[in-house]
């Protein structure tokens, strides 16, 4: 009796385990993303706007930290706050108060620096339409199962975001840009997270799916920074940017934290602007994206000793071509880094040309020199 | 038709100027006037602003401990200057290489065109002492200045003193991005010319100076201490340069912010501000110390040896320790700490000041009125003028009255060019003797009277200005004939638009100087007739004359300084004034001197003249 009892519960268990790894398994496809990016941007300089370079600094350093390694990340600062003549502190760049905490460290890889940080290079970033010369470091090479986070800072107004104290990118070239890589399948689903003065103001023109957006302050508020460091003498960050990094502190790679909670980061109390968010053109149910599916690069590993029978993928139809209709050509994806044609490891196949005038000629001449000095001769022998 | 083009309705609008014209005149007088009062009511007003991003808020940590150490450096330098007798160069040099800077000296010398009674010098040789620290990781583009005079007696030893312990307190700092200069000058606005002129490679003034060895770069600001006391009670504040200049409102307004984070009473003309601006004398002291820094920036003098930069489009300002009666005093490590702040403040900067007011007055330190505010006050005062002009074009072009009996009238010649011609002529010519026979007729004067060099140019250029008076009698001998009542209105109209051009250019870049000369002038220029009585349009007339304005004006200074003179006091006053002006335009380039001796001089001899036309 004791034994059937006990064979009862543990096969219960067993079956309950069983399609406990059938759940996680079916959770590993819930997101559809393989891989993470991100793109981190401070498009202002000047020494006082040091807090933007620390904002950018600080996602750096979360999304490092939850996984997502210098190679997936495009790091754009338009000045250099850690060696600047006015800091007091060379080669350091704080983020809190009493210096505390260096965002800048040791292994802080910057790709693009200084008066690089320029509209078109943010949007050839974004697009991939890069020369071929562009180093990999420089480049978002991300594919249509990519996951990618946009974090932008700087001052803004409405509809517009300055860079560099000199230009502007207007909320409707951003929403092309990202519709452009809709089009040219470069994301799968992305969060765009913009920290300046009527911050709302740049997401309110996106038109392609599966974009998540967030803003410090709606338009017609500013956006303010939180604390003075009286030695370094300059705001060391922006508000919303700050009690952004305290929830991203409490979130480790395997936490199920989601984009609910993101939102509710920085109320106005905290905050004094408003912050606002988009979530109309996400796909998914925000309560079911995780903040780790776009703060982290979260490998998703299950050690499992069951077998689990994974569905069949869907099929291709293919399509006959019905009363004449011309066939359909398969379309292929840009290859987005043509490593081949930038280190000519495959010699190109090039078309046979026939020899040209020049190469005849010389032959031809050679022939009759050839034939002048020595066929004559041999022709009077022979014949 | 259009408004000037109907012949009816100009016809209207011509006879209206021409019937109205002495009430409109006197109506837009009084509402200038009123206007020019009422700028120093507090709701008419703006409070001071940062304007200047890069400087942002008071937002530095001020950590300069070295006050007392400063002082005993100040006590030091007062026996060194005594043992000397003058500039102590050799333990200047020493003490600021100790501190680390880099130093150099400048030579230079001078012979005043006659002696300077005030300061008592005639001859002057002296050495400027300067180091320059460098900016330790930024390149050499850039700089800022604090300097200190090296004062004969007992005065400023505690400025230097505070220059050198700042100098030793910056020295240790990393965070510097321009060089900072340490100036000591001596003979103060004479080491001050020497020194700029040298920093600048230019030669204004004709004075002799060394090359200077070292530079620092383009300098973005300045400021100049004086500090004669342990102790202050309250920091002076004083901004007007050389011909009127002010330095940029963000100075002001960062010397404001900072007084306030530090609690240390800052002054501005010696008056401390007030809250209680809707009572009476809440507003009399807010426009007394309005019209003190009226009657300051006219003079066209540098009342601090900050003045001499603002040339040079550097932005500099004064600041002045006053010990005063008060229980509260601050002590020198907080002065310093002010400054610490304003120079890391400074240091933020990546432009030159240039996002505040360049032209404004200050009822307070914490208010200010922009030239937008306060120019109608000499728009109005200017349009009394053009009034006046079109009334006497309007005469002028208006058909002879007809002879009653209907005789053929004799067609009466125009004015002649000659009778205008020769009344410009004579008076600027008298403008020019009293700019240049002062100075160069001082020496037979002093060899027939018995007074000094200065009293003999002083009272030269008095007596020029009242033989001026005489010239219409002389005038008339000289040219034969009457005048016709054509030729004074054309007179008249020549000198009242010379005169209204003269007053214009004059405000636009010295507001004060051309407002307090139209507050005089306009009313005269408008009512000066031939027909008027006269005896008492000739008392009027000396009594509106820039010289007895300069008069009168040394008196209210006076008055609002809070220590009123007598007549005879005044009197001495008066005359150091004059030779002080006429210093100023040797020795630094000053333009009032030359602006009241050759243009508004003649301008009023012009009306001088008409008054007597026969």
């Amino acid at each position: 009796m004791k034994t059937l009892i006990l064979f009862s519960f543990f096969s219960t268990y067993l079956l309950a385990n069983c399609s406990n790894i059938e759940d996680k398994a079916g959770q590993f496809f819930s997101s559809g993303h393989t891989n993470n990016w991100a793109v981190l941007v401070c498009t202002s300089r000047f020494w006082f706007n040091y807090r933007h370079v620390t904002n950018s600094l600080s996602v750096y350093r979360s999304v490092k930290r939850l996984g997502i390694p210098d190679s997936h990340i495009v790091l754009m600062l338009a000045d250099d706050m850690a060696c600047n003549h006015r800091n007091p502190k060379p080669a350091t760049v704080f983020s809190h108060k009493n210096m505390e905490l260096n965002v800048y460290g040791d292994d802080v890889e910057v790709d693009y620096r200084g008066y690089e940080v320029t509209v078109e290079n943010f949007l050839r970033v974004l697009t991939g339409r890069l020369p071929p010369s562009t180093p990999r470091s420089k480049r978002l090479l991300s594919d249509d199962r990519s996951n990618i986070l946009i974090y932008l800072t700087g001052h803004g107004g409405n509809g517009f975001l300055k860079f560099q104290d000199s230009e502007e990118i207007s909320n409707v070239e951003l929403a092309d840009a990202f519709e452009q890589m809709w089009q040219k399948r470069r994301y799968n689903e992305l969060l765009f997270i913009i920290d300046t003065c009527q911050g709302a103001s740049m997401y309110e023109r996106f038109y392609s799916p599966n974009l998540l957006a967030l803003a410090s302050s709606q338009v017609g508020e500013d956006s303010l920074s939180h604390q003075p460091d009286l030695a370094i003498g300059v705001h060391l960050m922006d508000r919303y940017t700050f009690y952004l990094l305290e929830f991203l502190e409490d979130i480790h790679p395997a936490s199920k934290a989601n984009m609910n909670d993101l939102f509710k980061v920085c109320p106005k109390s905290q905050c004094v602007s408003t912050p606002g968010h988009r979530t109309d053109l996400f796909l998914r149910d925000p309560r079911s994206a995780l903040i780790t599916d776009f703060f982290g690069s979260v490998r998703k590993v299950e050690i499992t000793m069951e077998t689990i029978d994974l569905p069949e993928p869907v099929q291709q139809v293919e399509e006959t071509p019905v009363y004449g209709e011309l066939e359909k050509e398969t379309y292929s994806y840009v290859d987005q880094l043509p490593v081949s044609e930038i280190i000519h490891q495959k010699p190109k196949q090039k078309n046979w040309h026939p020899p040209d005038g020049f190469i005849l000629g010389l032959w031809t001449l050679i022939l009759m020199i050839f034939f002048k000095t020595y066929g004559i001769k041999h022709l009077k022998h022979v014949l | 038709m259009g408004l000037l083009s109907d012949p009816n309705r100009r016809r209207a609008l011509i006879s209206l100027i021409t019937r109205l014209n002495a009430p409109i005149c006197l109506v837009c007088y009084l509402v200038g006037v009123t206007w020019f009062m009422g700028l120093a009511f507090e709701p008419f007003t703006l409070r001071t602003y940062m304007s200047e991003n890069a400087m942002g808020s008071t937002m530095v940590e001020e950590r300069f401990p070295a006050g007392e150490r400063a002082l005993v450096t100040g006590r030091e330098f007062a026996a060194h200057k005594k043992k000397v007798g003058g500039m102590p160069v050799d333990w200047l040099v020493k003490t600021m290489q100790a501190r680390g800077l880099e130093v150099f000296t400048q030579r230079f010398s001078r012979t005043l065109p006659f002696p300077d009674e005030n300061k008592e010098r005639y001859m002057v040789k002296g050495t400027n002492v300067y180091g320059i620290l460098r900016a330790p990781r930024a390149p050499r583009t850039e700089a800022l200045v604090l300097s200190a005079p090296c004062s004969p007696g007992d005065n400023n030893n505690q400025a230097v003193g505070l220059l050198l312990g700042l100098a030793q307190y910056f020295r240790s700092q990393v965070y510097w991005a321009k060089d900072i200069i340490f100036l000591v000058n001596e003979h103060d606005l004479i080491g001050m010319q020497a020194w700029l002129e040298g920093y600048h490679h230019t030669n204004t003034t004709g004075m002799d100076w060394s090359p200077l060895q070292g530079r620092g770069g383009s300098i973005q600001a300045a400021l100049s201490l004086e500090l004669s006391s342990d102790v202050v009670t309250s920091l002076d504040l004083v901004l007007e340069g050389l011909n009127g200049q002010l330095p940029n409102l963000d100075l002001v307004n960062l010397f404001y912010a900072f007084c306030q984070k530090i609690g240390v009473l800052c002054t501005i003309q010696g008056k401390l501000q007030r809250n209680d601006w809707d009572s009476v004398s809440g507003y009399s002291h807010a426009a007394q110390t309005m019209i003190l820094m009226v009657m300051k920036q006219a003079s066209g003098r540098p009342w601090g040896d900050h003045g001499l930069f603002l040339r040079y489009h550097i932005e500099a300002a004064t600041i002045k320790g006053i010990n005063s009666f008060r229980p509260y005093k601050t002590d020198v490590t907080t002065v310093g700490r002010l400054l610490e702040g304003m120079y890391r403040k400074l240091n933020n900067l990546l432009e030159r000041l240039h996002q505040s007011y360049f032209f404004y007055l200050m009822p307070s330190l914490s208010h200010f009125v922009s030239i937008g505010y306060y120019m109608p006050a000499f728009g109005l005062l200017a349009v009394i003028l053009l009034l006046r002009a079109l009334d006497l074009w309007v005469q002028l072009g208006a058909p002879p009255p007809r002879a009653e009996d209907g005789t053929v009238e004799i067609v009466p010649s125009g004015p002649g060019f000659l009778s205008v011609f020769t009344p410009l002529v004579i008076s600027h010519l008298t403008g020019a003797a009293l700019y240049v026979l002062p100075i160069r007729l001082q020496g037979t004067v002093v060899e027939h009277f018995p007074v000094s060099e200065t009293e003999a140019v002083v009272l030269m250029a008095i007596a020029i200005y009242t033989a001026g008076l005489a010239l219409p009698h002389n005038t008339h001998r000289l040219v034969a004939g009457e005048g016709t009542e054509q030729e004074w209105k054309v007179l008249k109209l020549v000198a009242i638009l010379y005169l209204a051009v003269l007053l214009g250019c004059t405000a636009l870049i010295n507001f004060s100087l051309g407002f307090i000369l139209a507050l005089t002038l306009v009313p005269m220029a408008a009512f000066i007739t031939p027909h008027v009585s006269k005896v008492l349009s000739a008392v009027t007339m000396v009594f509106l004359s820039p010289a007895c304005t300069l008069l009168f004006c040394v008196f209210f200074f006076q008055e609002l300084q809070e220590s009123p003179v007598t007549f005879h006091e005044a009197w001495v006053l008066y005359l150091s004034v004059i030779s002080q002006g006429i210093l100023d335009h040797a020795l630094y380039g000053s333009l009032v001197y030359p602006l009241v001796a050759l243009l508004v001089y003649p301008c009023w001899l012009l009306f001088w003249n008409i008054l007597f036309w026969k």
